[in-house]
Order: C-alpha cells, then sequence, then structure tokens
C-alpha cells in the first residue's frame, strides 16, 4: 500500500503567492469580467427601476412584480415541459439512431452522414424551413397525410401542438449527440458483450447491464448540457413564433410573444422581453437570477445523481 | 490571507465596472440654452451632424436624400451624415452608450413615452418657442402622439393613417361597407368556399393576428379607448372594446377558427407582391395609406378602391376617421450638435416642400396642414381617402404610455386566446388584461 506524500508546509508557499497570482491572472480577469461582475451588477440592477436610460432604488418591487406577473408561471411551465419531454426525447432518440448507426453492416456512413447532416443547417434556416414544412395550409407534411386520409393538426399554430412540434425539430437536429453516443457506444470493449451473452443476456439485458453502465458518464454529459441547454432555449422557439404568426421584425409592426397563445414563450425569451423590448431591465435582471437559480438546483441534481451512480457502480 | 488581494481585485474591478454603466449619461450639448440676441438660424456655426433613420429601400432613401439636399441649400455650412434601415434598439444604445445621432427617426411612435420621460431625447419645448414654431399646422393627434407628460420631445415627420382597401372586382358591384354590421354581411356574402367548407377567397378576415388587424387598429371602429385620464387601463371598463370583440368573434366563428386560421397561414407575406390582396384571395383589408405606394409597384393594374373604416352600428359619428401614427424624429441627449440638429428637425418637419417631397415618394401622409393641401402633393382618389381620414377630427391615435409595447402585447395576446375561444368569460379576461397594465404601470413608476 502507497502513502500520499505529507503535504508541504504552508510557509512554501510564501513569497510564491504574488508569482501565483501572477499566472493565475488570465483567469481571474476572464472570470470577473465574464461572470462574477455580470453577477453582481445583475444582482444590483434588480433592485432598481432601470429602464436603459435612469437608474432609480426600487427595493424589492421587482420581486414582488415577478410574483404577479402572470407569463412568468407560463414561460417556466413551457421551459420545464422541454427540459422534462423534450430534452429526454432527444437524447433517447440520439442514442437509439447511434446504436442503429453502430450496428449496420452495411450503409452506416451514408446513414451517419444523412443523420448528421441537419445538424449542419443554421439554426434559424433550420427553424423556419420546418415550420413551412409544417405549415397546415400549403405544407407538404399536411398535404401527406391528407392523401393518407390523415387531417394533420396545425403544427406550430396550435398551442397543444407547438411544444411537441419543436420537439420534433430537435430530433430532427440531434446529429452531434448522436456521434458523440456512437463514440462511446465504439468504446464499450467487445468482449463484455462476449462474456454477457456466454451469459445468457439478450440484447436487451446487454443494453441495461453492460452498454448503458460504460456510456453512463456520456449519458450524464447529454443530459446536463442538454438541460442547460433547454433551460436557456430562445432562438428556435422566437423563430418559430414569429413565422408561424406571419409576422417580421420589422419596426413599427407588432408581434406578441410566444405564439400560440404563449405556448412557446420561454423564460428566456420573457427575460428577453421585458429587458430589451419593454425597457423593465431591473425586472429582467430578477428574470436573470430565476433562470440562474433553476439552471443552478437542475444541475446539482444531476451532477448528484451522476455521482451516486458512479459510486454504485465503483463499488 | 492569500485571497485578500484578490478579493481586492475584484472589488476594485466590480465597482469600476458598476460605476461605469452610468457611462452613457454625462451631460452633453443641450437644446434651449439663451442664444446671442440677434443670431439667426443661417449663422449656425458649421457642423457635421448625423441623422439616424428607419428608411431602407432604394426610393425611400434617395427620397431623403432629396429632402436633405433641399436643407443643404438652406445650409450650406450643415453635412447631413444620414444612415439608413435603423431601429429603435440602436437609438437605444446609442444613447446609453453616450454616442448618439445628432438626429434620430423612428417608425414606430411606441418609445416616445420612455424617450420623453428619461429624457433620452430632448425636450424641443424650448426651441419651438425660441423659433416661434407654430404646432397647431399639426393636428391635434400628431401632436398627441409625439409628447409625453408636457415634453415634446419629438416631432412628426410624417403619419400613417388606416383605412379599408377593397377590390373592386371581387365586390361585385357592393359599396364599401360603412357600419361594423354592413361589414359582416358583406365580408359572408363575399367570401367562396370549396364543397369540403375550405376558404378560397375571404370577404374580410376578421382575425386579430391578421397582418394589420391589431387591437390599436381596430379600436377607433369602435371609439374605444386604451386608457383612463391617469393611465391605467380602460380596456375592461369600457364597454366599446367588449362590443369589437363580440362582433369580431362572431364573424370568426362563422368562418370556423381553425378554416380561418389555415385560410391565414397559407397566405403570402405581407410586405411581398405576394400578398393576398392583390391575388384577389381577400375582398377588404385594413390597411395603411402607404399600400397604395405598394400596389402601384407590386399589383400593377389591379383595380381597388380605398374608403374609411366601417364603425359600430350606433356610432355614425365615427366614420371617416381612423387611426393614425407615424414616424417621429427627434435631438437624442447627448447630440454633439444640438442646434444644428434641431434646424434639421424643423426643417424636415414643418417646411411644405420638403413634406411635399417626401410625401410623394414614400407615398405617406404628410403632417401639417399645409403640406396636405399643398397643389404639389401628389394625390388621386385611393391616397385622398387617406389625407381625409389623417385630418379628421375624430380621428385617435395609441396614447404614448412608457409601456407600449407590453400593453399592445398583452391585449393582443388575450384577442387571439378570444378568436380561438378559449376564454370563457369575455369582461373577466378584459379585466385580467386591466391587471397586468396596471401592474405594469405600477412597476415603471406610475
Amino acid at each position: 500500500m502507497t502513502c500520499l506524500p505529507p503535504a508541504p508546509p504552508a510557509r512554501r508557499w510564501r513569497g510564491e503567492g504574488p508569482r501565483a497570482l501572477l499566472w493565475l491572472s488570465p483567469w481571474i480577469a476572464g472570470v470577473s469580467i465574464f461572470f462574477v461582475y455580470p453577477l453582481l451588477s445583475t444582482v444590483y440592477f434588480s433592485f432598481h427601476h432601470y429602464d436603459m436610460y435612469t437608474l432609480e432604488f426600487a427595493g424589492l418591487d421587482n420581486y414582488r412584480y415577478l410574483l404577479r406577473d402572470p407569463r412568468v408561471g407560463v414561460s417556466a411551465r413551457n421551459t420545464l415541459w422541454l427540459v422534462a419531454i423534450m430534452v429526454p426525447a432527444t437524447v433517447l432518440f440520439a442514442l437509439a439512431l447511434a446504436q442503429l448507426v453502430v450496428r449496420l453492416k452495411a450503409g452506416a456512413g451514408l446513414l451517419r452522414t444523412v443523420f448528421y447532416l441537419p445538424s449542419l443547417v443554421p439554426m434559424t434556416a433550420g427553424t423556419i424551413t420546418f415550420v413551412f414544412l409544417l405549415n397546415p395550409g400549403t405544407g407538404p407534411v399536411d398535404h401527406l397525410l391528407s392523401l393518407a386520409g390523415v387531417r394533420g393538426p396545425d403544427w406550430f399554430g396550435d398551442p397543444d401542438w407547438s411544444k411537441p412540434s419543436l420537439t420534433l425539430l430537435s430530433l430532427w437536429g440531434c446529429g452531434q449527440l448522436m456521434v458523440i453516443f456512437m463514440a462511446a457506444l465504439l468504446d464499450v470493449p467487445r468482449h463484455l458483450y462476449e462474456a454477457a451473452a456466454i451469459d445468457g443476456a439478450g440484447p436487451w439485458r446487454q443494453f441495461r447491464s453492460v452498454t448503458l453502465p460504460v456510456i453512463a458518464p456520456v449519458l450524464m454529459f447529454a443530459l446536463v448540457t442538454n438541460v442547460i441547454y433547454a433551460l436557456q432555449y430562445f432562438s428556435q422557439a422566437m423563430v418559430a413564433s414569429r413565422v408561424a404568426s406571419g409576422t417580421t421584425d420589422s419596426p413599427g409592426s407588432s408581434f406578441t410573444p410566444g405564439y400560440p397563445d404563449e405556448s412557446l414563450l420561454t423564460l428566456p425569451q420573457w427575460l428577453f422581453q421585458a429587458g430589451f423590448r419593454d425597457y423593465s431591465m431591473g425586472y429582467a435582471c430578477v428574470l436573470a437570477l430565476l433562470l440562474f437559480a433553476v439552471s443552478m438546483v437542475f444541475t446539482l441534481i444531476l451532477l448528484r445523481q451522476f455521482r451516486r451512480a458512479g459510486a454504485e457502480e465503483g463499488s | 490571507m492569500r485571497f485578500v488581494p484578490l478579493a481586492a481585485a475584484a472589488a476594485l474591478l466590480c465597482s469600476a465596472a458598476l460605476t461605469a454603466c452610468t457611462a452613457g449619461r454625462q451631460a452633453g450639448p443641450s437644446l434651449g440654452a439663451p442664444r446671442p440676441s440677434g443670431s439667426a438660424s443661417q449663422a449656425l456655426p458649421a457642423a457635421t451632424i448625423e441623422l439616424w433613420h428607419g428608411f431602407s429601400t432604394d426610393a425611400e432613401v434617395k427620397a431623403f436624400e432629396e429632402a436633405i439636399a433641399r436643407f443643404n441649400q438652406k445650409y450650406p455650412q450643415i453635412t447631413v451624415k444620414a444612415t439608413k434601415g435603423v431601429q429603435d434598439d440602436q437609438i437605444t444604445q446609442a444613447v446609453r452608450g453616450g454616442n448618439p445621432p445628432d438626429v434620430a427617426a423612428s417608425f414606430t411612435t411606441d418609445n416616445v413615452a420612455q424617450w420623453c420621460r428619461s429624457g433620452a431625447f430632448q425636450d424641443l419645448t424650448p426651441v419651438i418657442r425660441q423659433d416661434g414654431v407654430d404646432l397647431s399646422v399639426l393636428p391635434a393627434v400628431a401632436r398627441s402622439y409625439t409628447a409625453f407628460e408636457g415634453r415634446q420631445c419629438t416631432l412628426p415627420l410624417l403619419a400613417d393613417a388606416y383605412g379599408l382597401y377593397y377590390n373592386k372586382a371581387l365586390m361585385k358591384g357592393h359599396r364599401p361597407p360603412r357600419t361594423l354590421s354592413e361589414l359582416a354581411e358583406l365580408a359572408k356574402k363575399l367570401t367562396v368556399r370549396d364543397a369540403d367548407g375550405t376558404i378560397k377567397v375571404a370577404g374580410f378576415v376578421p382575425s386579430v393576428q391578421y397582418y394589420e388587424n391589431t387591437p390599436s387598429h381596430l379600436g377607433p371602429m369602435v371609439g374605444a379607448k386604451w386608457y383612463n385620464p391617469d393611465g391605467t387601463s380602460a380596456i375592461g371598463s369600457d364597454p366599446a372594446w367588449k362590443k369589437l370583440l363580440t362582433w369580431q368573434k362572431e364573424l370568426v366563428d362563422w368562418f370556423g377558427h381553425d378554416k380561418l386560421e389555415k385560410f391565414r397561414k397559407g397566405l403570402g407575406d405581407e410586405w411581398s407582391a405576394e400578398h393576398p390582396f392583390y391575388k384577389g384571395k381577400v375582398a377588404m383589408v385594413l390597411d395603411g395609406e402607404w399600400r397604395n405606394a405598394m400596389i402601384a409597384n407590386d399589383a400593377k393594374g389591379l383595380d381597388y378602391g380605398t374608403a374609411p373604416l366601417p364603425v359600430a352600428d350606433d356610432r355614425p359619428d365615427l366614420y371617416g376617421s381612423g387611426f393614425t401614427a407615424g414616424t417621429v424624429i427627434g435631438v437624442p441627449k447627448g447630440a454633439a450638435h444640438p442646434r444644428q440638429a434641431w434646424e434639421l428637425v424643423k426643417y424636415l418637419t414643418t417646411d411644405t416642400a420638403s413634406l411635399v417631397t417626401l410625401s410623394n415618394a414614400l407615398r405617406n401622409v404628410p403632417t401639417t396642414k399645409a403640406a396636405m393641401q399643398s397643389p404639389d402633393l401628389a394625390k388621386d382618389a385611393n391616397f385622398q381617402t387617406f389625407l381625409d381620414i389623417f385630418a379628421h377630427p375624430r380621428t385617435s391615435t395609441l396614447p404614448p404610455s412608457v409601456n407600449s409595447v407590453f400593453n399592445q402585447e398583452a391585449f393582443a395576446a388575450f384577442a387571439a386566446k378570444w378568436e380561438r375561444g378559449a376564454v370563457p368569460d369575455l369582461a373577466a379576461g378584459l379585466k385580467d388584461v386591466d391587471r397586468q397594465i396596471d401592474d405594469k404601470l405600477k412597476l415603471s413608476g406610475g
């Protein structure tokens, strides 16, 4: 059994502090400017009425308004829907695609390219195309469905269908995640499968007892990053809303965010709206802090689960 | 202990950065300072001033440059550097950053209240008085959307007026409707459907989500009020809104909400040559005067007419009026050359020749009475309709509010829910809109 060497005496660091600080200074500057300062100023502005021109102390007014603002609840629910439904669906779909491509004997390269290509399409262009494809009046999807005798829904125009439609968009663009899963799956030692097969394990049992434990860190990474991504979900929802509602962002044009019926209004969109459209920057800071807190809670929960799973695996 | 210097450095950095947030608020030269006696505008020192505006098409920019060239003939010592396609967000950021243009124009009146209250745009009242500019040359409604809380921080450059466009071929000899009942009846008569009920041609699209059918544009048809005198919302208490929304919902239901939505979503872009009014898919539309110019460009040969908007059956006095708003222009806080900037603003907003030039090119309504009556103003019967609407004493606008965007969106969101049939109690729903608007008003300091 080997022992760790004893910790060096504290005095050995004397005189090296300034030098260490010097070496750390790029990191310190980066964190201070891009994290600490924005965070502190967000807290500072959250106690003020700030219309981007004038600053006036407001006490807890912005926090009280948070409790009365009906769109906070709506946008939080929509965001949580995306976290609870869209994220697992995307992760599972990407994993299934990766499994399929890894197992294929022929045509794997072609399929891998086909599945990966959508993730190269710019986000805005992809979203606009999707909304056009799913347009109930002129889109080919509903037309094809009608040929089969199925009456297609008003995908991005019906509040009950808008978030599932966005989920479809997310599934379509999950190529990058699929590639990450493919790398993880190819890393699973072959002999483990052989041993499991000898023990009589079928495909499902092999997946549960061999694949899943080995790729668990990658799976957890995918979940954490996708949950954070879903909590910050903005562009696709905004673009889909605008295109589906038929409005443009031209001066003087009116647009109600979250079309239809605020079903695509996410928390980051509402934050943007409050700050940069309504000029309530103080209140937008409160929403930013709320989003920060929710993101932290989700990340901590997932990391804790991850550590627990890791510990169980180790034991 | 070794973290002390680190903490001190971070604290210093943060405090310096927080202080920097006020960087955009340093005092610059401002309007209204007494001028030396006997100084004439022509004696202004030479300067190059920056003008930001939202016009972007070649024709618009050319018209603007022509108006500026005329200004230069009058003030050769002032060079105007114009930047096109600027939106309000950019103006806001520039003012905040302490580097604003000398003159800024906006297509929308939504931010006027915010600009006036915060001082982001300078109060023009002192120089208006000094120079003896008579604001009564502007219709009262145009004065109302350019000022807030007694501060005239912008002036109207050109105005938009909203009326009814109708496709003569699709009207089948009917005259344009004058009341909401007539509009609903005619819309039903002119609507053409397939055997399965799919709408092929709509007499009128009553959805509040259709192009220009916003609550602010529809409200004047029933004389609806947005605000009480104290600035709180009047939407829930003014029965006119209830009347309008009830009428609108009945017509939506006649079409069938789903069928109407399917039809609406299959229509072309509002700003393209595929507009359904050009293509004969909609017989009557609510639209601004600028549509005349677009039709001339994109749908030559379209046989159409214009008329004032139909009004509530019990409010015949409103017929001939409509909604108006328009482009506003002012001098931002921190402008480097405010006196020269004011001369440009004054020229563009009050000089008849300049307004007529711009109006003829952009096909917007000129804002002064002299420009509207100018023999040089190009007008035909279709454009004259909008000049008359703008000049009508009952024509109204959306009164300025510091939460104008929020208020319109809150109401529009409610109206969209209402027409979908997701609001069981209209009165309660309108009261809830009131509550949202009033809560936001309190947050904004009343």
